[in-house]
């Protein structure tokens, strides 16, 4: 048998009530498993769900239904209490590092926190602490001082890698954690996220919009358009041989840094609202391949090997 | 002929608390009528604001011209009276910009708002403004031109009621009811999907095709640049570096930070690429450094480089800022 | 590993406040009204920390009579002229300054605590405590606060005293809607659920990630509210039911003269004019504070 997953969602929901008895279906249904040490992509237009996943895994917001195991364990369900010793081992880094620290605290005492909060290290001990990690990220000593308005924005980000990094976490949950910056900046840190990866030995959830990104950084990706999962697989298969449609209309919609390669409109129309989800197929009313079938049932992920996707047409 | 477009020698600075920013440092920039032009640069290198100033959308103070000229149809856009602004604006220059939520009032329906800018622009050409009912037609007229379902419906909904991709189609249907020549376009589907912005692009390209517009399209995504423009000028810290044909610059690029930016995006189609980042940081402008501003990040810099400004010449067909443009590879 | 850090100096931790500070200070000193606001506050509190020491009648402060020099006019003796008793109306007007700072003080001060903390409450923990937070300072919004305070001073009986008493506990409805509708924008910012993701407790976000983030509106509105609070313990004064003559109070000294206008018109003129410029002072201070505390709030 291969290893068992560091974290596994089984069925994961999480519902935003309206008036009217209807409910904004954020995340409906959603299966992932993640193996120690592998870094999993999670891609899809804004509104699909990917960041409430994010909230969702990490327990900063309450699931709906479903099961999040966590080395093994149940966290679904667990009082805020219990969760407390378990955070040391996972990890958020948000999209924007302007606004993921606190404007009126020093570069120290944003990186000291999860230190101090968990009772890690104190004194001398924990100013050695935070220096180290600060020139772990690549930092010189003298910006432990600094308020985050006085670093650009790559650093910024570095700053709230360290904080990520301080309780040395087993799985690190990215937000877009490279699409504020530029792209000079980009490439810097996802050489360095690469790099600590490999040097803590971390597993990534990484979530982003940017295929391009995605391809650079994972070792397999997850399509989610409405609060489903609809193709998941190794990313050089998803992005070499997307099944799905709507897989296929993302990947041909992404721009080559290249002249004249003005893509085809593939989808017509916007992304549907998560309180309206169709009956059958949530692609379906905007797919080239809409069959009958597809408007009445809804397709699972499905397929032999690790290349499985949600689709009656593929 | 004049070109349609001409900056020369165009200096900016802001004026705050730490000093004077020299946000713009000698821009040349000339767009002939019916081209199309991609600025592109990094978060600071003064793209927008450039486009800005062409309207003369800069606010001053804290901005202030200390030199150069931006001419537009051969008229200084800067010596240009109350009238003549108010025409520039939107008969001659549209401009569409990143966040549409944020040009639209939310308390106005969009017939309303657009009524009110087919009619603002009637008065800016000296006509006697058009009757609400005569304006809501060409709203409507104005909202199919950019493949918008249902226009006389559309009309009465209100900007949240919207996709971002919608409101972003309405923004260019307000540009382009003075029948603009020039269209600036600042990071317009920076803010959408991919799938979304696919459309945007696509809608963009063929208005310019079939109105005979000529665009100015910034933008940070060398990806976006490239679909639209036939054209590219590179900025980095308030100068232009690198103008040349499309073609060129990419398969080609004659300036390092060209070639440090072009390798710094990641390109799904050819997944052995890693991206390589640019060391150092983009610099202060307070203190811009000296002689070529790229010059303390510049993989190929000498001596020169830090007392001797680069000035744009010709170059194997491409205009470029940089001592060394001939010998790179 | 290294030795311990050397921890930086003063100077060098905390480089970044000063600058920070430098700036304001260059910001505020850009506005023309912004520093005529703050003359005016600092000439405020000059007079009340130095009062008794600069005013030529120090004893007329205390009502002493001198009958033969009764509703004098202005003159270089009487800059302000005197009042029915014979004392000094400058040195009464400058005098009551120091009332008039403890009594806006101290209403400022009670409602933000009050306030305040009710407010981050309401903002950062939603659900039924914000509820029962909100309706309660809706209630006492509604009803208009100087009416409410002439009950609570009619209940407790006139003086000086109760009448700070009561406009203090009608004035904090104000800070919690202020300070509730930031910490609820404050609870959803990324540095918050950062916090929260390393396990911080409510305690420790409160403390350290609402409440600082929190403190540029308060500021603003609380150096606003002086001049008001200042301007209803005068208007609690003049109906009678605050300050009692002879004590100094700009709004008990007015109440007397009205009987005495118009032919004796520095006698309401001068302390009516105090008032005044004390509100406008902590208006224009208070306007250009949230210029550089809270620019967004101030364009548009």
């Amino acid at each position: 048998m291969s290893i068992a997953p560091l974290l596994e969602v089984q069925g994961l929901r999480k519902l935003y009530p309206l008036k009217g008895g209807r409910a904004v279906r954020a995340v409906d249904g959603v299966d992932l498993a993640l193996r120690p040490g592998e870094s999993l992509g999670l891609v899809g237009e804004s509104g699909c769900g990917k960041s409430t996943v994010a909230r969702l895994v990490l327990r900063l917001i309450e699931p709906s239904g479903g099961a999040i195991r966590f080395g093994g364990q149940d966290i679904a369900r667990l009082p805020e209490a219990a969760l407390r010793p378990l955070r040391r081992d996972m990890q958020l880094i948000f999209q924007n590092p302007h606004a993921a620290l606190n404007p009126r605290r020093t570069v120290f005492a944003s990186v000291a926190e999860p230190l101090v909060v968990q009772r890690a290290a104190s004194g001398t001990a924990l100013q050695a602490r935070v220096a180290g990690l600060l020139r772990d990220v690549g930092l010189p000593e003298s910006f432990l001082w600094r308020f985050p308005h006085e670093l650009s924005g790559g650093q910024k980000q570095r700053v709230c890698i360290a904080r990520a990094l301080a309780l040395e976490p087993k799985l690190v949950v990215l937000d877009e954690p490279t699409s504020a910056l530029d792209v000079s900046v980009q490439a810097q840190i996802l050489d360095f996220l690469g790099d600590l990866r490999r040097r803590f030995g971390l597993t990534y959830l990484f979530i982003s919009h940017n295929l391009a990104v995605v391809r650079q950084v994972c070792d397999r990706v997850a399509v989610m358009y409405l609060g489903r999962i609809v193709e998941e697989g190794p990313a050089a298969q998803i992005f070499a041989a997307p099944r799905h449609p709507y897989t296929q209309a993302l990947v041909a919609s992404v721009l080559p840094p290249r002249p004249g390669a003005l893509p085809d409109a593939v989808l017509a129309g916007d992304v549907p609202n998560a309180a309206e989800i169709p009956p059958g197929c949530r692609f379906a009313p905007r797919c080239p391949l809409r069959m009958e079938r597809c408007t009445r049932e809804d397709p699972a992920l499905a397929g032999g090997g690790p290349h499985r996707v949600a689709c009656w047409a593929a | 002929m004049t070109s349609l477009l001409e900056i020369t020698g165009y200096r900016l600075a802001f004026d705050g608390f730490e000093g004077r920013a020299q946000v713009l440092d000698g821009i040349e920039l000339t767009v002939q009528a019916g081209e199309t032009v991609g600025i592109v640069g990094e978060t600071g290198c003064g793209k927008s604001v450039l486009a800005r100033s062409i309207a003369r959308l800069v606010e001053m103070p804290p901005g202030r011209v200390l030199g150069g000229a931006i001419r537009f149809e051969g008229q200084d856009v800067f010596a240009m009276d109350r009238r003549a602004l108010a025409r520039l604006r939107g008969h001659g220059v549209a401009m569409i910009f990143q966040d549409p939520m944020t040009y639209l009032n939310p308390v106005f329906s969009i017939g309303t708002q657009m009524e009110d800018v087919i009619r603002a622009h009637d008065r800016a050409e000296g006509r006697r403004m058009r009757p609400r009912a005569a304006a809501h037609a060409r709203a409507a007229e104005l909202l199919a031109a950019v493949r918008l379902p249902e226009p006389d419906r559309l009309l009465d909904r209100y900007p949240h009621e919207l996709s971002g991709g919608m409101r972003q189609r309405v923004l260019i249907a307000m540009a382009l009811t003075g029948d603009p020549r020039l269209l600036v376009a600042d990071e317009p589907t920076t803010a959408l999907d991919v799938t979304i912005q696919a459309q945007v692009l696509r809608l963009i390209a063929e208005l310019v095709e079939t109105r005979g517009l000529t665009l100015l399209l910034i933008s940070h995504d060398l990806g976006v640049i490239g679909a639209l423009c036939r054209r590219v000028v590179v900025m980095y810290a308030g100068t232009v570096v690198e103008d040349a044909p499309a073609e060129a610059l990419y398969v080609r690029p004659r300036h390092p930070y060209t070639r440090g930016l072009l390798a710094a995006v990641p390109d799904l189609a050819r997944p052995d690429h890693r991206a390589q980042p640019i060391p150092g940081h983009i610099p202060n402008l307070l203190d811009p450094p000296s002689g070529c501003r790229f010059h303390p990040r510049c993989p190929m810099a000498i001596a020169r480089c830090a007392v001797e400004k680069p000035l744009l010449r010709e170059v194997d067909g491409h205009r470029v800022a940089c001592h060394r443009a001939e010998e790179a590879a | 590993m290294s030795l311990a850090l050397q921890r930086p100096g003063f100077a060098a931790r905390h480089a970044a406040t000063l600058r920070q500070l430098r700036f304001y200070a260059w910001s505020f000193g850009r506005s023309p009204s912004s520093m005529l606001g703050l003359a005016i506050v600092l000439l405020f509190l000059a007079l009340a920390a130095f009062g008794p020491w600069i005013v030529p009648y120090p004893g007329d402060g205390s009502g002493a009579m001198n009958l033969s020099n009764r509703l004098k006019a202005p003159s270089a003796a009487h800059w302000f002229g005197t009042d029915e008793m014979g004392n000094d109306l400058f040195s009464r007007v400058v005098l009551a300054t120091r009332t008039s700072l403890w009594v806006g003080l101290t209403i400022v001060g009670v409602a933000t605590l009050i306030g305040v903390p009710l407010g981050i409450a309401a903002g950062y923990f939603g659900g039924w405590v914000r509820m029962v937070i909100m309706r309660v300072t809706d209630i006492f919004l509604s009803v208009p606060g100087l009416v409410l305070a002439l009950a609570i001073v009619a209940a407790l009986g006139p003086g000086i005293l109760n009448g700070v008493i009561a406009l203090s506990l009608v004035w904090w409805p104000g800070y919690v809607r202020l300070v509730e509708a930031k910490a609820l924008a404050l609870r959803s910012e990324p540095f918050v659920e950062a916090a929260r993701a390393v396990g911080a407790g409510h305690g420790r976000i409160l403390a350290l990630h609402i409440l600082p983030n929190c403190t540029s509106p308060i500021i603003v509105k609380a150096s606003m509210d002086m001049g008001l609070a200042i301007l209803s313990a005068a208007s609690l004064g003049f109906v009678g039911l605050g300050a009692k003559p002879p004590a100094p109070e700009w709004g008990a000294m007015i109440s007397v003269a009205r009987t005495y206008m118009p032919n004796w018109w520095w006698y309401a003129v001068f302390p009516g004019f105090a008032i005044y410029l004390t509100v406008l002072g902590f208006n224009l201070f208070g306007d250009g504070l949230r210029d550089i505390l809270d620019p967004r709030s101030s364009r548009g």
